[in-house]
């Protein structure tokens, strides 16, 4: 299953290696990683995949994300890819 | 591959601009429970909606959860009770209101509707036993809704039945003025009532119908007024409606992908997206900043009907496409209490009742959540009704009448029912009796609209 992550917030040292690093120690494989700063805002989305068997729900996922999102200062979101593909493409 | 901008405007219009879905609701035919012991009916049909819904809202709720939206509310909509009432003639229907909310406290949902008779065009049996029970219902449950079908396109305005609803209305407050008359807002009377609409109170499951569907209403009025607030003032109409089906699209999109993996996930048949501007009085969620983003001082001035009627059509052709069945209501709701807009404009004066009979005549329901004095006649109630059905009844449209008499207020009090019900001051009413007009009965004959065969 595909899904994207998506990381807002200020601007810091080691955005990406904390969420990479959470997602190594959930069996999420990440496919492609967009990041733009502008001035002190820091906008990152990834798009990434995994088993649902391997990896935990998305219940967990985003309570998990939620949590490294405050302790690093950002908010992170985790949504399956198909709502975004339904909502911008015909 | 997505694109980085598509990806943040979603996420921003679900952090901030109010998008949900708000209702996933499951329809479920009672029909093979009728019983002649109203007391085997009442456990057939606990049983049957306790088996069908048992896992709607931990699948709504997972939904939710893996596509990143929140689904505010989940409901269940059922075949109009006096159906089954029909069948146990002298029994205490009430019974049937008492069952439909136990069950939606066993399930875990918000409302569960249908607790309601279609007498468009005349009574049947069971029907003026569930009506005169209504209030009482409403008072005893805090989950059920109810409506009453009084009139249609094909069959006129049954008199009678608008006759003894004033009273009814009336009733539903006074038994619950302790609680700020929330009883009548559990109540709506309908003219040409939809057979799918998921929105309550006025939800119920058609006979029409499969056994069992999922049916989603989206919302998102915060997201229209968003979008039409990056328009420039100089920017024509054209431009405006056209903004707004684009967003419309994509709402629909997202309540579409909701209901069809709900529909998957629970093995039901996927029924209807109910395409509504529902807002909520949160601000930042009101239909009528919308009208005010496109250029009105405060909505209820001269300009308003106008903009109403073009949001509503908007809507509805930004969303058509986007979904394989569109059905329900389907257009902008004005609920007054239920949205910031225009709670702001009923205390300013800015809007009053027969600005708001106009905007029915062009938008999705009818008056909506509108507190009235306390001491208005029940042959008011039953006029405003009237009035709202003849709306209805001509232009071969949905409308409908939620009024919440405010019994033991004074005028210059408002009701404060929280939540997403909101609050709102008392409205004037017009003067002058409709006593005799309304004592006459019998029926508004079919207009001439409807021989279309």
């Amino acid at each position: 299953m595909k899904a994207v992550i998506t990381v807002l917030g200020k601007d810091n040292v080691g955005i990406l290696a904390k969420v990479s690093n959470a997602c190594a120690s959930k069996n999420i494989n990440i496919l492609e990683v967009t990041q733009s700063v502008l001035q002190d805002l820091f906008a990152m989305i990834m798009l990434v995949e995994f088993e649902r068997e391997t990896t935990p729900s998305f219940d967990v996922l985003s309570a998990d994300f939620d949590k490294l999102g405050e302790e690093i200062g950002t908010k992170i979101h985790i949504m399956h890819e198909d709502i975004f593909n339904s909502m911008h493409k015909i | 591959m997505l694109e980085t901008k598509d990806i943040l405007e979603t996420i921003n219009m679900i952090d901030n601009e109010h998008l949900d879905v708000r209702t996933v609701t499951m329809g479920i035919s009672l029909l093979d429970c009728i019983d002649s012991d109203i007391d085997k009916a009442c456990d057939k049909v606990y049983d049957k909606i306790c088996r069908y819904a048992a896992d709607l809202v931990p699948t709504a709720e997972g939904i939710s959860k893996e596509y990143g939206i929140p689904i505010i509310n989940k409901r269940i909509a059922v075949t109009p009770i006096a159906m089954l009432a029909a069948a146990c003639p002298n029994s205490k229907i009430i019974k049937f209101a008492h069952t439909l909310d136990r069950a939606a406290d066993t399930l875990g949902v918000n409302f569960i509707g249908g607790y309601s008779a279609l007498v468009h065009k005349g009574f049947a049996a069971g029907d003026y036993a569930l009506i005169e029970s209504i209030p009482e219902a409403l008072a005893e449950t805090s989950h059920v809704c109810s409506f009453v079908n009084i009139g249609s396109t094909k069959a006129g305005i049954n008199m009678d039945a608008v006759k003894m609803m004033g009273p009814i209305v009336l009733k539903a407050a006074e038994l619950t003025k302790d609680n700020n008359c929330a009883g009548a807002s559990k109540l709506v009377i309908f003219c040409n009532a939809p057979e799918d609409n998921p929105f309550m109170a006025g939800a119920f499951h058609g006979v029409g119908e499969a056994d069992c569907v999922i049916n989603v209403g989206v919302s998102g009025p915060g997201v229209v007024r968003a979008a039409l607030s990056k328009l420039d003032n100089k920017e024509d109409l054209t431009a405006v409606a056209d903004m707004v089906k684009k967003t419309a699209f994509k709402i629909t999109r997202m309540g579409q992908l909701v209901a069809q993996e709900a529909s998957k996930r629970l093995c039901v048949p996927f029924g209807i997206v109910d395409l509504s501007l529902a807002p909520t009085p949160a601000v930042g969620d009101s239909v009528a900043h919308i009208l005010e983003e496109m250029g009105l001082e405060i909505c209820g001035c001269h300009g308003t009907t106008a903009a109403l009627a073009l949001l509503n059509d908007a809507v509805k052709k930004g969303g058509v496409m986007a979904s394989s069945h569109v059905g329900g209501l389907s257009g902008a709701f004005i609920p007054v209490s239920e949205d910031a807009g225009m709670i702001a404009a009923a205390e300013k004066g800015a809007i009053d009742i027969t600005k708001l009979e106009a905007m029915t005549a062009v938008c999705s329901v009818g008056l909506d959540m509108i507190v009235v004095p306390g001491t208005t006649a029940p042959e008011v109630i039953s006029a405003i009704i009237a009035d709202e059905a003849a709306i209805g009844m001509i232009n071969t449209k949905t409308t409908a009448v939620r009024l919440i008499p405010a019994v033991g207020r004074k005028d210059d009090e408002c009701l404060d029912f929280g939540g997403l019900f909101g609050y709102a001051p008392i409205m004037k009413l017009r003067s002058g009796s409709p006593e005799v007009f309304i004592n006459r009965g019998g029926r508004i004959p079919a207009p001439i609209q409807a021989l279309k065969n």
